[in-house]
Order: C-alpha cells, then sequence, then structure tokens
C-alpha cells in the first residue's frame, strides 16, 4: 500500500463522509475547544459523564479529513470507557501516530486506532489526527472551558 | 512547452514573449526544480510562500564567504571595504529597482514583516495619538495587521479596515467614508497573499494623501510580478521581502521617503547606528544607517542584488505577460472541475489562484497533491480575517513564477482529479 493509501484508509474516508456522534450534547459535564492553528480546523468535543464512566461523546467543528475522522473514531472507541481508560487511550494514540515504526510498540485493544499509524509518514498531518485526541483530554482534565451543570 | 495543447488564447502570449521561448534554458538556471519528491518531478506552485533561487544567487551567497567575508562600514582593511562597497552597491540596485530618489531611502530589514514592524513602532508609536486612526483593508497579511494593533493598543488609536467585494476587492466607495482628517495612516498591501487579487492602489495612496495620511504599501506578493516606481506612487513607506523576489531569506527592504526616515527614531539601536556614543550622550548615524543597527544581513544583501539583476535581465513585462498566461490557463482549467470553487475571481490579479473544493478540506488536497510532487499551500495564507471574510477555515492556493509551465497546471489539473476521485 502507498504511503498516501496508508493515510487516506477506507475507514477513514467513511467516518470523514459520515462522522459519527457528531452533535453537541446540551448540558455537558465536560466541554473543551481545540484549534490548529497551522490548517484553521476547529473542533468542540463535548462529554456526559456519570461516576466516572464516559455516557456520552460527541464532537463538533470543521477540519479536514484526518482529524475529523480521528474524531469521529475516538467519540466511538470512547463512549462506555472509564475517564482513566480514557487518559490511557490517549497515550496510546500518540504513541500510534508518533512511534516509528509501529512494531515497536505493542498496541492492544481496539486496533481501530491503529488505522491512524499511516500519519506518522506525513509529519504535517500529526497534528490533525491528534487534536480531537488533545481537545478530549484538555476537557478530561478541566484544562479548558468546563461547562457547569447547574 | 506547447501552448498548442491549451485552449488558451494566444494572443495572451505574444509570439515574441521571450519567457515563453526560452522557458528550458530559464529552468536550468535553478537547480532545484529538477529534484524529484516523492518519487515525482517536482512541480512547484508554492512561490507566494518563497521563490526558488537561480544559481546565481545561490552563488553570490557562496562567493561572498569564499572570498569577501568581513564586517563592513568603518573596515580599513581590504575585504572590509570590498564589503562595504558591494553591500551599499546592493542598495543603490533596490534603488534603481523600485525607482526610489535616493539610496538612502532604503533601508536593509530582516524581511517585509520587520519592515512594517519599523514603520509601525518607530513613525506610529512617534507621531499617533489617542483618537488618531489607521486603516487598513481585509485583504492584508497578519504582518500589515498586528504591528498596526499593537500601535493602537499603545497609542489609543483606531484601527479601521476596508471591506471587499465577494470577489476579493477592495470597495473604494467604502473606503473613501473612512477617510477623514483623524486618518493618520493608511497601510494596504498593492497585490493580496491569498487571493493575488491587485488593490487600486494608485487611487488609495491619492485619496490618502489629500487628507494628509501616511502611506505604506506592502509589496511583498507584487514585488516579483509587477514594475513598481515608488515615485510614481507617491507611497511613504514601500515594504518587501528579498526571498519573495528569487533572493535570499531573511533580507527585506523598507523604503522611506527621506523626510520622513529623518525625522523618525531609530527603531533599534546598538552599534553601526550611530555617529558616536559617550556616555551622556549619543548621536545617531544619518539614514539609512540610523536604521541597520548591528552587523546586517551582508550576503543577503549582496545575493538580493543579483536576485533583482536576474528579474531585471528576463525583464518585468514579460514576466507579468508570461505568469498572467498562466494564470488564465490555470483559472480557465481548474473552472472545469465540478465544485471547485476560486476565491478572488477578479480580471486584475497577479499570479495566484485560491481555491477550495466541495467537502474536501484544503489541507487533504495539499497532501493527495504532494504525492503527485506538486507543492501548493493549503490553509489560512496568514490572513485569517480575510478567510472570515470568505467564509472558509482555508483555501488550497496554487501561485507561478515565470519558470513554471502550461504542462505543469496540466499535472496539478490531473492530480486534482485524482484528488477528488480518491476523497469522493
Amino acid at each position: 500500500m502507498s504511503d498516501l493509501s496508508q493515510l487516506y484508509q477506507e475507514v477513514i474516508l467513511d467516518h470523514n463522509k459520515s462522522p459519527r456522534n457528531f452533535y453537541k450534547i446540551e448540558n455537558p459535564t465536560n466541554f473543551a475547544e481545540g484549534y490548529n492553528p497551522l490548517c484553521g480546523d476547529h473542533i468542540y468535543v463535548y462529554l456526559k459523564i456519570e461516576n466516572n464512566i464516559i455516557k456520552e461523546i460527541s464532537f463538533q467543528g470543521n477540519g479536514c479529513a484526518i482529524s475529523k475522522s480521528s474524531a469521529s473514531l475516538m467519540t466511538t472507541i470512547l463512549k462506555g470507557k472509564t475517564v482513566s481508560e480514557a487518559k490511557d487511550l490517549f497515550e496510546k494514540f500518540h504513541k500510534i501516530i508518533t512511534s516509528d515504526p509501529l512494531k515497536d510498540i505493542e498496541i492492544e485493544e481496539p486496533s481501530k486506532l491503529k488505522i491512524f499509524a499511516g500519519v506518522r509518514e506525513f509529519p504535517t498531518r500529526i497534528k490533525c489526527a491528534s487534536l480531537a485526541w488533545h481537545t478530549m483530554f484538555n476537557a478530561l482534565e478541566g484544562k479548558a472551558e468546563k461547562i457547569s451543570t447547574e | 512547452m506547447k501552448l498548442e495543447t491549451t485552449n488558451i488564447d494566444k494572443s495572451l502570449l505574444k509570439e515574441k514573449n521571450k519567457i515563453y521561448h526560452n522557458i528550458d534554458k530559464i529552468r536550468e538556471d535553478f537547480p532545484i526544480l529538477k529534484q524529484k519528491v516523492r518519487g515525482k518531478t517536482l512541480v512547484y506552485l508554492d512561490n507566494a510562500a518563497t521563490t526558488q533561487k537561480p544559481k546565481i544567487v545561490i552563488d553570490a551567497i557562496s562567493n561572498y564567504y569564499l572570498t569577501l567575508n568581513s564586517n563592513i562600514h568603518r573596515g580599513v582593511h581590504f575585504l572590509s571595504e570590498k564589503a562595504t562597497f558591494e553591500y551599499e552597491k546592493a542598495r543603490t540596485k533596490v534603488k534603481e529597482f523600485i525607482n526610489a530618489l535616493s539610496a538612502s531611502e532604503i533601508v536593509f530589514t530582516r524581511g517585509a514583516t520587520e519592515s512594517i514592524n519599523l514603520a509601525a513602532f518607530s513613525y506610529g508609536l512617534t507621531y499617533l495619538k489617542d483618537g488618531d486612526e489607521i486603516i487598513i483593508s481585509t485583504l492584508e497579511h497578519h504582518a500589515n495587521i498586528v504591528p498596526w494593533q499593537e500601535v493602537c493598543r499603545r497609542t489609543g488609536a483606531k484601527l479601521k479596515v476596508i471591506p471587499i467585494s465577494n470577489n476579493g476587492e477592495i470597495l473604494l466607495e467604502k473606503y473613501y467614508e473612512l477617510l477623514n482628517n483623524k486618518v493618520k495612516i493608511v497601510a494596504v498591501t498593492q497585490v493580496s497573499n491569498a487571493l493575488g487579487v491587485k488593490t487600486p492602489i494608485d487611487e488609495i495612496i491619492k485619496k490618502a494623501k489629500e487628507i494628509g495620511a501616511i502611506t505604506l504599501v506592502d509589496g511583498s506578493q507584487a514585488i516579483p510580478h509587477l514594475k513598481i516606481d515608488v515615485q510614481s506612487l507617491g507611497c511613504d513607506f514601500y515594504v518587501f521581502s528579498g526571498h519573495k523576489v528569487y533572493g535570499p531569506t531573511g533580507i527585506g527592504v523598507l523604503y522611506g521617503k527621506a523626510d520622513l526616515l529623518e525625522k523618525m527614531p531609530p527603531y533599534q539601536t546598538g552599534g553601526d547606528m550611530i555617529r558616536s556614543v559617550t556616555f551622556e550622550k549619543t548621536i545617531y548615524n544619518d539614514i539609512p544607517m540610523k536604521f541597520e543597527a548591528g552587523t546586517p544581513n551582508i550576503e543577503g544583501a549582496i545575493a538580493l542584488q543579483k536576485a533583482i539583476e536576474y528579474v531585471e535581465n528576463l525583464n518585468i513585462e514579460e514576466i507579468s505577460e508570461y505568469e498572467d498566461a498562466l494564470l488564465r490557463y490555470c483559472e480557465e482549467k481548474l473552472s472545469d472541475i465540478p465544485d471547485l470553487i476560486i476565491y478572488g475571481r477578479t480580471p486584475c490579479k497577479a499570479a495566484v489562484v485560491s481555491f477550495d473544493i466541495k467537502d474536501i478540506h484544503p489541507h487533504d488536497i495539499g497532501t493527495i497533491l504532494d504525492s503527485e510532487g506538486v507543492a501548493i499551500r493549503a490553509g489560512h495564507h496568514c490572513a485569517q480575517p480575510l478567510m472570515q471574510r470568505l467564509g472558509v477555515s482555508a483555501t488550497a492556493r496554487a501561485s507561478f513564477s515565470f519558470y513554471n509551465t502550461f504542462e505543469e497546471i496540466d499535472i496539478l489539473y490531473q492530480a486534482l482529479l485524482k484528488t477528488i476521485k480518491l476523497m469522493k
């Protein structure tokens, strides 16, 4: 497979065309806004956390195929996970898109994340892939604006 | 290089256009163009970001360090005298290139950004006060926005912005409405870096002068494409970067009318910009040295001179004519692509096609074109307010030089078709 078709795999293109969980959660417990000044990608990640479990997660915004599909896939993976599991997956995802080569790291489930490994060949696009994850992480940490549920 | 393969109106490119007929030879002057990227022949269409350098410019830098390196001004030895002579000769070349009245009106800077900062901070902070107004346009690069915002923040002056049409044209009527006796500075680009649209700069300057405002023209995108005559423009300041006109990075120019430069305080202080220093009092050097503190980019200035000579040798009118034909050909060709939108579709443009394709982000376009060896720019082009005005987060931008060919635009076209096939 060429570098390009590694980058734009079917799953990625599919998530780009029909993003999952692409809406705004009213009254989220956690929320953050992410911005990639390089491409002008703008993303909003919303979470509803109950008893340390991600009950609901969604995103909105606009961006390139890589950032949009990464955000979409992330929401499908994180739903139902605990906060610490989500943070752990954030670390794993970061390794996948920056490590070299893939066999050097052991990634267990979810293997879905591995489809973003192709990004490593395109250093300028790593930030696109990681934008949603960083935004989600900030939302969990309460680094960005945390919306009150009151 | 057969124009017959295209539908373009041949009258656009006269039979005798020297560049069209010598394109292979001209391309030989730019060694980097022979390079393969990602296994494909490089198609360099990112000239509005920076131009490639002809061999004589590259050689000038290396020759400087091989034969001439020494510090300029005040040196009494052979090398210093020779380097000083060459540095000042470069200044005179710039003066001739833009038709300034005197070489003392040419200040060497790091680039257009530093030139604007120099004018903004030295002139703006000294002469502007609370309630004054500065006019810029919606088309500006961040470099011609942020320095003025900073002047406003520090002086209490207000920033006013000339609006544009949906096609990126300056709305002159709206500009006239902004003019009043509180306006002290009008700073506008000559050619939009993001869209390639030319502004009615003569008229803008004329009206600004009528109310006594100081004018600054950002010529960064105009300088490689158009004949520049600062005296006939009548502007007070004109700025450009060397690297956008086939020179090296790190060297730029601030042209300022002598009487203005005389009454402005130094922007930076230190060596070279002084006449005498005691702990009690320092006397500043004459212009332009007053604005060139520290050891300057000597080889940059010398190499810029070579770049200007190269451009002069090709003839800027021939360059404009050839690049205009490339531009029209590209616009015509890209218009065939469904869902492709060209921004800034006006007859009055220079060598830039800014576009996007419905449902495909410009960054994805850029990456896929890159895999075909085609280098374009995707993003906001350091003009975020303009992007907001156009209602887009980014565009893809192909920009041309005289060393580009019609075949390269065909390659761009094919690569765009491939992009659509892959993404849709």
